[in-house]
């Protein structure tokens, strides 16, 4: 064992008292998501093992297997942080606080010897930088595995094929269309159209928050692939700031049928199919139904 | 070698594709299309393929082509049957197969070819007699 981990072990206490002193004092503490009794554990148990790779002498490699309880539990910590919505300052500020604290009681410790003390705070201080980005790395992979669930969440649910009328398909498009998406909207809607043998489908776009030249292209492919089918396909739903966009990017959409609402696209569809929806007069006449 | 039958229903051929379409069988059943509207005076051509399962450029062309030709001798094309993968296919191919008609299953084909017709038929009608008023 070194000189710099017996000094440590020795004031193992006093560091983890400045260090919850450190955490507890900052403003950003989220008492709220975790309690004191348990960040006190996290602590005790990551500064253990700290210690325990300190002692063998390795500043460097926090890769290798002495450090394996410190960047399990670390990693542990961040993920979990991730998920709970901490903020990045946060989880940062954990291993940051405890960086300051060691070096404090270094600094107690070694007033007269400032060469060695110099060395120990330079490899100390690496050490702690990397697990500070080892903290960050995870913590962003957390973040990117929830938002990787909720994209996939998304893209399941909003794209739900609505049968309208008999032979009549709606399919309303909320949010977004990338590439991905159009493909997944594009194969569900012409299964639905080949499972219930539809003529017409509908595209409404009223919830497409912008049409650019690319989303406009995948429009044009979903309706030709309907085409392809047999199908007609009316889109729906263009706002009139959707409009001014299509004509100015140039997009020529001249030779598919577009409607501004739902209803008249239904309306066509009806009038396209030879249907007509009539108000029946209740008051007049005898009652012969009852 | 390999042939599609071309049946004869009424003013109208029916092919149904059943097996792959490889390049020279395609090619085949162009030039034996082609020649049956020629010999039959056929006013419409329905070609089913909810059995194709594979499509490539060259079979979407040969499709393009048949419906071309087929209306250069006064008759229309149907397409019928198309498999929501193959369509997305041929719209990633950047086929569209414009002009050609198509159709859900072979029944609605038959339906739209009997409504072109009429039309077709209403239309000549009309026509002969703009004439006649010119004439007059």
């Amino acid at each position: 064992m070194n000189t710099t981990a017996q000094v440590l072990e020795k004031n193992k206490e006093r560091i983890l008292e400045k260090w919850m002193q450190n955490q507890l004092s900052d403003a950003s503490l989220r008492d709220d998501l975790m309690t004191n009794d348990e960040l006190q554990r996290q602590s005790k148990e990551m500064l253990d093992g700290l210690l325990r790779a300190v002692a063998k002498g390795n500043y460097n490699n926090i890769y290798d297997t002495e450090f394996e309880q410190v960047t399990d539990t670390l990693r542990d910590i961040s993920i979990t942080r991730a998920r709970q919505g901490f903020s990045p300052r946060e989880t940062g500020a954990y291993v940051l606080s405890l960086k300051q604290s060691v070096i404090e009681v270094l600094v107690e410790q070694r007033k007269d010897d400032t060469s060695m003390l110099y060395q120990e705070i330079m490899q100390l201080n690496n050490l702690l930088d990397n697990l500070s980005i080892l903290t960050f790395e995870t913590f962003i992979k957390g973040r990117e595995e929830v938002i990787l669930r909720q994209t996939d969440e998304i893209s399941e649910i909003s794209t739900p094929v609505i049968r309208v009328w008999d032979g009549i398909l709606a399919l309303p498009i909320i949010g977004t269309l990338d590439s991905a998406r159009t493909q997944v909207v594009m194969e569900n809607l012409l299964q639905e159209i080949v499972n219930t043998g539809s003529n017409i489908a509908i595209l409404d776009i009223s919830g497409v928050p912008a049409v650019d030249s690319l989303v406009a292209q995948h429009l044009i492919k979903t309706v030709s692939a309907t085409r392809l089918m047999g199908a007609e396909c009316i889109i729906s739903g263009i706002r009139a700031e959707i409009a001014q966009t299509i004509v100015h990017l140039g997009i020529d959409l001249s030779n598919i049928k577009t409607k501004a609402s739902l209803a008249s696209a239904l309306h066509l569809a009806f009038s396209m199919t030879n249907l007509e929806v009539r108000r029946t007069e209740r008051h007049k006449g005898p009652k012969l139904m009852r | 070698m390999e042939r599609i039958p071309i049946l004869k229903m009424g003013p109208f051929l029916l092919v149904t594709i059943q097996i792959d379409l490889y390049d020279r069988l395609a090619l085949t059943l162009e030039n034996d299309l082609i020649n049956m509207v020629s010999q039959t005076g056929a006013r419409g051509v329905l070609i089913d393929i909810s059995t194709v399962s594979i499509v490539d450029s060259f079979m979407g062309r040969i499709l393009g082509n048949i419906a071309s030709m087929s209306r250069i001798m006064d008759a229309e094309t149907v397409v019928v049957g198309m498999q929501p993968a193959v369509a997305i296919t041929l719209v990633e191919l950047g086929l569209t197969l414009q002009g050609v008609y198509t159709a859900l299953n072979v029944e609605k084909g038959m339906e739209l070819l009997n409504n072109k017709l009429g039309d077709n038929l209403e239309l000549d009608d009309e026509e002969e007699e703009d004439q006649d008023d010119r004439n007059d």
